[in-house]
Formats: structure tokens, C-alpha cells, sequence
């Protein structure tokens, strides 16, 4: 035949092991090789970042749960605190606390009281927020008036910025944070162990402030606790109960495509959307307060419901329909069919999707800033309609704060928010783990 | 009465009448021997329970609804004539001293009455003492027209209390009544938690509407003020100057912004879309069971970090090391670069690229690649030539659903990308996004009614357009791809 003899070289090229088609199998075996590369490397691509942003984070945020506090020997003196002997409240309010302190300051470091630039050097080394720290201690036990008691207060920010290493020693005194005979005694009261990192328990327990020592969380974590209070008392029960309509009850007909349709939609629209909606309906159209945790709440409720209710559908689809139909067989209603057997067989799934969409409620930020929970709040509100502000949006404000000590304390609140996300999630894999059964 | 126990009341109401008529289902069972119930006496008193709670807590809502807007009415009809002439604006100031008046009114003695007529220099320290918070000092009219709000408030106020309980009662004694061995009480209820469970759906749509509802009513009012074509065309942002309304013309152009969006998530999709799509295609084709169950989770780790966590790494980490990496090779990069949001951000939607092309790769039958494999192609080959074009239209839907997230997403870029509205092709500049506007427009002092707040809802209107059809178009494809191969 013509073709087998025309043409020799294509023959020997065509061959399995002709040289060509050695060096075709093994150009095609290295592109395979290549290619499953780019796969790895794209998943290491995304393994590194994730490493990278841990660390960073944690390796910024760690020194946010230690504070330098000063040991002194405080003495409570009553011609001090109660120079007419009231012992009341307004006396005790309004008490020169910063003096008893600044008296055991002086006398550790051995500062002149005498000389008065001295005098302001030594204050310098203490925190804005010690009076406070000393009047709650004296409100909470008055008897301590008149005796002298050893206590940790805390340090100056620029202080502890100094013993975390974040302030060089070697630039010139004018344009240090701190001056050489600060400095000094800095190093002095650390070789006495009378300054040292303790626990900061200001973190978890302070509301807002403008220095970073005294700036806490409390506020932060007590107004994302009542919205998620909020999201779990309102989204779960009208999620649930949406998605049992959808999936058992609606008839296929337009108005039920038109819910699907629309909560696909809610749950791809910009959250920041659903900020817009919050400020125009609930403070600008009903008039509820602006910066209350109940508002913030509310917005967060609409934004997860997509969630819940997509989650909770598809744990009721999981359960067989011979269980539906073995209640039914035994006479049961519809309702009472899905009621007493398939809600509490889909339970489980249903926790678990709740338990998702309240993770994603509490690192929500955006819809937030535009329905004022972007406040300087001091006091730990009460109530839900108390001014107070979310876990994301306090690190938000931190974040814009351009000294060292609210550098760390971003990261480390950063550190709390995904702590608690670490623990949700981790109760919504239990929960999965525990009672997921597969049919 | 405050709302925590309103609910307490009704609660406990439920309970008592509930127990009430179940006790009287069983008691005419007994008396009837032999004759049994429809329903089992739970649910008569669950119906009995519902009919009485559930009417009283309609005239409550309804009457919340209604009574500010009868108090307005009042309110507005009272003002002299030169007052109602004003603006709406200065109107709205006056209606807000005589509401807070009236507000406070019980608190207020005869005595103090008089003084606040006379209109001393200490009055509104004096009505601050007692709770009422006044903008500016009352004049005697606002004293009257307050008194009458009063008075009308607490007529209202006891109208309602009468109707609540009448309708309660009223609800109680029906429902009571009915108590029967025919009553079909289970399938009533049943009705009734039908209705319950249909409305909770509908929220769904109720929102959507709300959200339309509020961005574009506010839009338009942002509309009557600037013209809609100097928003969508202009090219100059510039919101401070422009109160005086008379040269604002193209202050508020848009583009700048959009562009900023686009640019940003460009980048964004210019990192995601590999790292995505080559994550899915090896961990549905290539990986075993072990890498599978690591780096799925890894993935997952990523989609649930919060975004202000991102936004803080690109604000402290990664744009100065992308400034000072430039900075070493001689580059000018600003450390709010278009590149520094755009990659932080390419990071953030991986998890939603790759999830989504996971499955849908998942979903292209085995018999094409047995096919493939059959004439001779490599694994690879296959997945190029095979695989990924039968699997194109549901990648491309899930690429143009991970655009719609980048364009939307807000706190990466308010914390990383600048704040100047740049019209500029350069990715080592700054840009600024729709986003970062509408939080920067809204936070902080507010007033309704000037173009700076309002154009927060323009942008907002323009991005959920921008989204929802993304959105639509991008569920359309999935959705007919699925059924491709089901």
C-alpha cells in the first residue's frame, strides 16, 4: 500500500518508540507535571498567606495581654483622700488619688519632690487612669483608708512601649518619648521588680479611652454580645421557620420562586447595602437611637437570615422522606409530621448553620459604621439601646489610633474577635461531628 | 409600657389561657363519656391561647403605627401659618423642641409650666435637669401645641390600652366558647402556624423591598438636588465644596469612584481567579484524601476570617513591606496602592472561587474524562481540553460572583486603599472605591438632608445595581450548567 511505504521518516515518527515520539511523551509528561505544580503552588500560595497573616497578627498582638504596672506601696491616707472625714461618695470621687500614688512613685524612684521639673518626669512614668483604678479599689472597701497596702498600678504607655522594645534607647533625648532621667528610673524600678509585664486584665475590662493603657474591650464585647443575642433570638426562629415553608410547605408555584430567587439575592448583596438600609429604616424612618447594640443587631439579623435559612433548608432536605412518610402513614398531620420527626432530625444541621451565620454576624463590620456604632464609649451599656460599639468595629477605631500601644492593642483585640470565631466554629464542628448521621 | 414586658405579659397571658382551655377540652371530655374529642385538648388550648393574644397584639402594633402619624397631624394643623411656611428643614427643628415637650410633659409641674412660658434664660437647664433636651429654648405657642400633643398622647394612649384589652377579651371569650367535642381545633392552628410560617418567609421579600426602598427613595431625593447625568458622568469628586448648590456641578461625579472599584477588584480577580481555579481543579482531580482533608479546611479557614482582619494585615503588614519592596527595587509604591487592596482582597475571594469551581468541576461526568483518557490523553490534558471547557460556564459564574463580592466588599479597602478619588491607571497610586465613599459620607455628624450624606445612597443604589446584576446573571449560568448534566 502506498501509504504505509511513502514516506518512511513520518512511519519511524509515529512509532511508539521512535526517538520523536519519546521526546513528544516526555514533553507532554513534563507539561503534566508542571501543571499539577501550579496546583500545589497555588494551595501554598494560599497555606503561606494564611501563615503569614497569623503571625503577623499574633506576633503584633501578643504584648496586648501583657501591661507594665508599677508595685507601691500605697498608703490610703485619710488627710489625703477624706481631709474632713466624710467618708461619702462625692468625697471619695473627687479625692486627689493621683497624690497617694505619686507620694509612693517618688519614694521608690528617689525623685526630689522638692524640685518641680522632677516632679513632672516621675508623674509622666504613671497612667492617666490610676485614680481611677485606686477610687474603685477604695469604694469597693472603704476600710482600706488609713492603711498602706502594696498594689500594681499601671505604667504610662510610653512606658510599657519602652519595656516591649518598641522605643529605641539609642535616639537623641529631645526626640525620645521619654528623657534620660526617666529612662533611668525605668531601668532602675525593673532591676528592683517593681515594674514588671503583668496579665493585662485592663484589656477585658476597660471601655473606651484615649490613652492605650487604659483602653479596654469590655464595651466592644458586651455590645457584640447583645447583637448576637439579638441575631440569635430573631434569625434563627423566622429563618427556621422560613425554611421549613420552602422546603415543606410552599407550593411550586411563582411566589415561592420569587422568595428563592430573593434570598439567593440577600445573600450576595454588599453588606455595606444593608447598612444603607438600617440608617434609612430603623434610626432615620422608626427613630430607634443611633449607636444602640439593638440597631446593629437588627441589621445583622436581616444580613444572616440568607444564611440561616439557606443552612436550615438544606439540613431538612437531608432528612429521608420515608420518615415523613412513615409519620403520615400513622395518621400524623403535615404539621405534625414535620414538628415532632423531621425538625428534630434536622436539628443537628440547623444548629450548626445558625452557628455559622452568627460567626459571620460577629466579624461583620461594615453595615456598622454606617448605623453610628462608631462611638467613644466609656460605659458598659446595660441595655440594647445603650450607645455601645462591636468587637470588628472597635478594632476599626483602634486601627486609625497612630500610637504604638494601639498598634498592639488592634492586633491583640484582633486576637479576641478570632478567638471567639475559633470557638464557634469549633462548637459547630463538634456539633456536626457529634450528631450528624448520615442516611 | 416598655416592649421587654409587654412580651412578658403575653407570654404569660399565652400560658394562663392556655392552660385555662385546656383544662376546660378535658373537662367536657369527661362529662361527654364516650363521646372524644376532634383535637387533643392541647390544641384547643393553643387556639383558644392564640385567638386571645393574637388580636390584642394586632390593634398594639397597629396602633404604634398609626398614632405618630395622628399626633403629626395634630401637630402640623396647630402651627401658626408663618411657622408651617418655613422650610422643611427649620419645620423639622420646631416639631422636634415641641415633641420633646410633650414627651416630657408629665414630668413637668405648673410652676415650671409658667416658666418655660416666660421663657427664662435658664430654661432649657431646667428642662435638661428633668430629662427633656432641647435643641433651642420654647416659645409660648410651642407650650400650647405641646400640651395639646400631651393631652392627645394620653388620650390615645388609654384609647389603646381599652382596645387591646377589649380585643383580648373579646378574642378570650370567642375562642372559649367554641371549646367543643367538634371543634376542629388542630387544623385551625395548624392554619394559623401556616400563616406564621408563610409571612416569616416572606421577610425575605420585605427586606429586599426595604432595601430598594430606602436607597432609592433617598437617592432620588439625592437626584433633586444634583443632576442624575453630573453623578454618572462626572469626573471630578469632590463633595466639601459644593453645599451652596450653585456651582456643584460635577462634584460628585462618579467615575472616579467606579473606576477605583473596578481597578481595585480587577487585581483582586487577577490573583484569585488562578489561585482559585488551580486549587479546585487539584483538590477535585489530583489531590488524595489526606491533602483534601487539610487544605479543604485551610480554604475554609480563609473564607472565615473576617474582612476587618484582612483590612488590618494590609494596613500594618503588607503595604509598608509592598512600599518598602518598591521602595528597593526603585519603584514608587504608596502603601495604599490599587496592588496592595487588590491582592489582600484576590486573597480574601479565593475560598469563594475555589469552592464554588470545586464543585462544579466535581459535577462534570466521569464518563468525559474516561473518554479522554481512552484516546490516549494525559490527566492534564484531559482537565485542559476536556474538563475544563465542559465545566467553562459555571467557572465563568462563579469568577463573576466572586467579582460582585470583590466590588462590594467594604473594610479591606476602607483600612488599605487611599481615600483620594484618583482617576489614574497607575496600580502603585492610590484609588478610592464606592465603598470607602459611603462609610466616609456617613460616619460621624450627620444631616439628612444634604447632598454630602445623600450621595451615600446614590452610591449605594449604584453599587447594589452593579452587584444584583452581577449576581442574577451569574446564578442564571450556574444554574443552567447544573441542569446541563443533571
Amino acid at each position: 500500500m502506498a501509504d504505509i511505504t511513502a514516506d518512511p521518516a513520518r512511519t519511524r515518527a509515529r512509532a511508539w518508540n521512535s526517538d520523536e515520539a519519546r521526546a513528544r511523551t516526555r514533553k507532554r509528561y513534563a507539561a503534566e507535571r508542571r501543571f499539577r505544580m501550579y496546583g500545589i503552588a497555588a494551595l501554598c500560595f494560599a497555606t503561606a498567606f494564611l501563615v503569614i497573616l497569623f503571625t503577623t497578627i499574633i506576633g503584633t498582638g501578643w504584648t496586648a495581654f501583657l501591661q507594665s504596672k508599677f508595685l507601691l506601696n500605697v498608703t490610703f491616707a485619710e488627710d489625703v483622700i477624706a481631709p474632713d472625714g466624710k467618708r461619702d461618695e462625692q468625697t471619695l470621687r473627687l479625692a486627689n488619688w493621683d497624690k497617694i500614688a505619686r507620694t509612693a512613685l517618688y519614694q521608690v524612684i528617689g525623685a526630689n519632690e522638692a524640685d518641680r521639673k522632677e516632679r513632672k518626669d516621675a508623674n509622666e512614668l504613671l497612667s492617666r487612669g490610676i485614680d481611677v483604678q485606686l477610687r474603685d479599689m477604695v469604694l469597693a472597701s472603704p476600710d482600706l483608708i488609713g492603711q498602706t497596702k502594696p498594689v500594681w498600678l499601671l505604667a504610662q504607655g510610653n512606658v510599657d512601649a519602652l519595656l516591649k522594645g518598641a522605643i529605641d534607647r539609642d535616639i537623641p533625648e529631645d526626640r525620645r518619648q521619654l528623657n534620660n532621667r526617666q529612662l533611668a528610673w525605668v531601668d532602675a524600678a525593673v532591676d528592683k521588680g517593681i515594674l514588671a509585664k503583668k496579665f493585662n486584665t485592663g484589656l477585658f475590662t476597660f471601655g473606651a479611652s484615649s490613652q492605650p493603657e487604659t483602653a479596654g474591650l469590655l464595651v466592644a464585647i458586651v455590645g457584640s454580645f447583645f447583637m448576637m443575642l439579638t441575631v440569635a433570638l430573631l434569625a434563627v426562629p423566622i429563618g427556621v421557620a422560613a425554611a421549613i415553608y420552602l422546603e415543606e410547605f410552599a407550593p411550586k408555584n411563582r411566589w415561592t420562586d420569587l422568595i428563592e430567587v430573593n434570598i439567593n439575592n440577600l445573600a450576595a448583596v454588599p453588606s455595606i447595602v444593608f447598612g444603607l438600609l438600617g440608617l434609612a429604616v430603623f434610626i432615620s424612618f422608626m427613630g430607634l437611637p443611633r449607636s444602640a447594640s439593638l440597631v446593629g443587631g437588627l441589621v445583622l439579623t436581616l444580613m444572616t437570615l440568607p444564611t440561616v435559612i439557606i443552612a436550615s433548608r438544606a439540613a431538612l432536605t437531608a432528612v429521608p422522606p420515608s420518615i415523613r412518610e412513615g409519620a403520615l402513614g400513622v395518621g400524623a398531620s403535615k404539621m405534625q409530621a414535620v414538628f415532632h420527626h423531621v425538625l428534630p432530625l434536622a436539628l443537628p444541621g440547623i444548629m450548626t448553620g445558625t452557628i455559622l451565620g452568627l460567626v459571620q454576624a460577629l466579624g461583620e463590620t461594615a453595615p456598622l459604621l454606617m448605623i453610628g456604632l462608631v462611638a467613644f464609649v466609656v460605659d458598659v451599656p446595660s441595655t440594647p439601646l445603650e450607645p455601645a460599639t462591636a468587637l470588628p468595629v472597635q478594632i476599626y477605631m483602634w486601627a486609625s489610633s497612630a500610637e504604638r500601644g494601639f498598634v498592639e492593642r488592634t492586633a491583640g483585640a484582633t486576637i479576641v474577635l478570632l478567638g471567639f470565631l475559633f470557638i464557634m466554629n469549633a462548637l459547630a464542628v463538634f456539633l456536626r461531628r457529634r450528631f450528624e448521621r448520615r442516611w | 409600657m416598655s416592649t421587654g414586658l409587654l412580651t412578658l405579659f403575653c407570654a404569660a397571658a399565652f400560658v394562663l389561657v392556655w392552660w385555662l382551655a385546656r383544662s376546660r377540652a378535658r373537662s367536657i371530655e369527661q362529662a361527654n363519656r364516650g363521646q372524644r374529642l376532634h383535637s387533643r385538648p392541647v390544641y384547643h388550648g393553643v387556639y383558644v391561647a392564640l385567638l386571645t393574644v393574637i388580636p390584642a397584639l394586632l390593634v398594639v402594633v397597629a396602633w404604634a403605627i398609626a398614632e405618630p402619624f395622628y399626633l403629626s397631624k395634630i401637630m402640623s394643623a396647630a402651627l401658626p401659618p408663618d411657622v408651617a411656611a418655613r422650610p422643611a428643614g427649620e419645620q423639622s427643628l420646631v416639631l422636634l423642641v415641641i415633641n420633646s415637650l410633650a414627651d416630657g410633659w408629665s414630668r413637668l409641674t405648673a410652676a415650671d409650666i409658667a416658666q418655660v412660658r416666660e421663657a427664662g434664660p435658664d430654661v432649657q437647664r431646667m428642662l435638661a435637669a428633668k430629662d427633656i433636651f432641647l435643641p433651642s429654648a420654647p416659645e409660648g405657642w410651642m407650650v400650647d401645641i405641646a400640651r395639646d400633643v400631651s393631652q392627645a398622647k394620653s388620650v390615645s394612649r388609654l384609647l389603646a390600652t381599652g382596645v387591646t384589652v377589649l380585643a383580648a377579651v373579646g378574642g378570650f371569650f370567642y375562642g372559649w366558647r367554641k371549646v367543643a367535642t367538634g371543634l376542629r381545633a388542630r387544623n385551625l392552628v395548624e392554619r394559623m402556624m401556616l400563616l406564621g410560617l408563610m409571612s416569616a418567609s416572606a421577610v425575605a421579600i420585605f427586606t429586599t423591598i426595604g432595601i430598594v426602598f430606602s436607597v432609592l427613595f433617598e437617592s432620588i431625593h439625592f437626584f433633586s438636588m444634583v443632576p442624575v447625568t453630573d453623578f454618572l458622568f462626572g469626573t471630578v469628586w469632590d463633595p466639601r465644596f459644593s453645599a451652596a448648590g450653585s456651582d456643584s456641578s460635577g462634584q460628585f461625579g462618579v467615575l472616579p469612584l467606579l473606576w477605583g472599584t473596578l481597578y481595585i477588584s480587577f487585581f483582586a480577580l487577577l490573583v484569585a481567579v488562578p489561585v482559585g481555579l488551580m486549587s479546585a481543579i487539584y483538590m477535585s482531580e489530583y489531590a488524595n484524601e489526606r491533602v483534601r482533608t487539610v487544605a479543604k479546611p485551610m480554604l475554609e479557614i480563609l473564607a472565615g476570617i473576617p474582612t476587618i482582619v484582612y483590612g488590618l494585615f494590609a494596613l500594618i503588614a503588607f503595604g509598608p513591606f509592598l512600599r518598602d519592596f518598591g521602595g528597593s527595587l526603585g519603584l514608587d509604591i504608596s502603601a495604599n496602592s490599587v496592588l496592595t487592596a487588590g491582592i489582600v482582597m484576590g486573597v480574601m475571594i479565593i475560598p469563594f472561587i475555589s469552592s464554588l469551581s470545586d464543585d462544579i468541576i466535581s459535577a462534570v461526568p466521569q464518563s468525559l474524562r474516561d473518554g479522554s483518557y481512552g484516546l490516549g490523553a494525559t490527566q492534564s490534558e484531559t482537565i485542559k481540553q476536556v474538563v475544563l471547557p465542559a465545566a467553562l460556564p459555571g467557572i465563568v459564574g462563579a469568577v463573576l460572583l466572586a467579582a460582585s463580592r470583590a466590588i462590594g466588599e467594604t473594610m479591606i479597602v476602607v483600612m488599605a486603599a487611599g481615600i483620594a478619588a484618583n482617576l489614574t491607571a497607575n496600580p502603585f497610586e492610590q484609588v478610592t472605591t464606592m465603598t470607602v465613599k459611603i462609610v466616609s459620607q456617613l460616619t460621624g455628624d450627620l444631616e439628612f438632608n444634604s447632598p454630602q450624606t445623600l450621595v451615600a445612597f446614590a452610591l449605594g443604589l449604584t453599587l447594589f445595581v452593579i452587584t444584583l446584576g452581577l449576581n442574577v446573571f451569574a446564578l442564571h449560568i450556574v444554574r443552567t450548567y447544573r441542569e446541563q448534566y443533571d
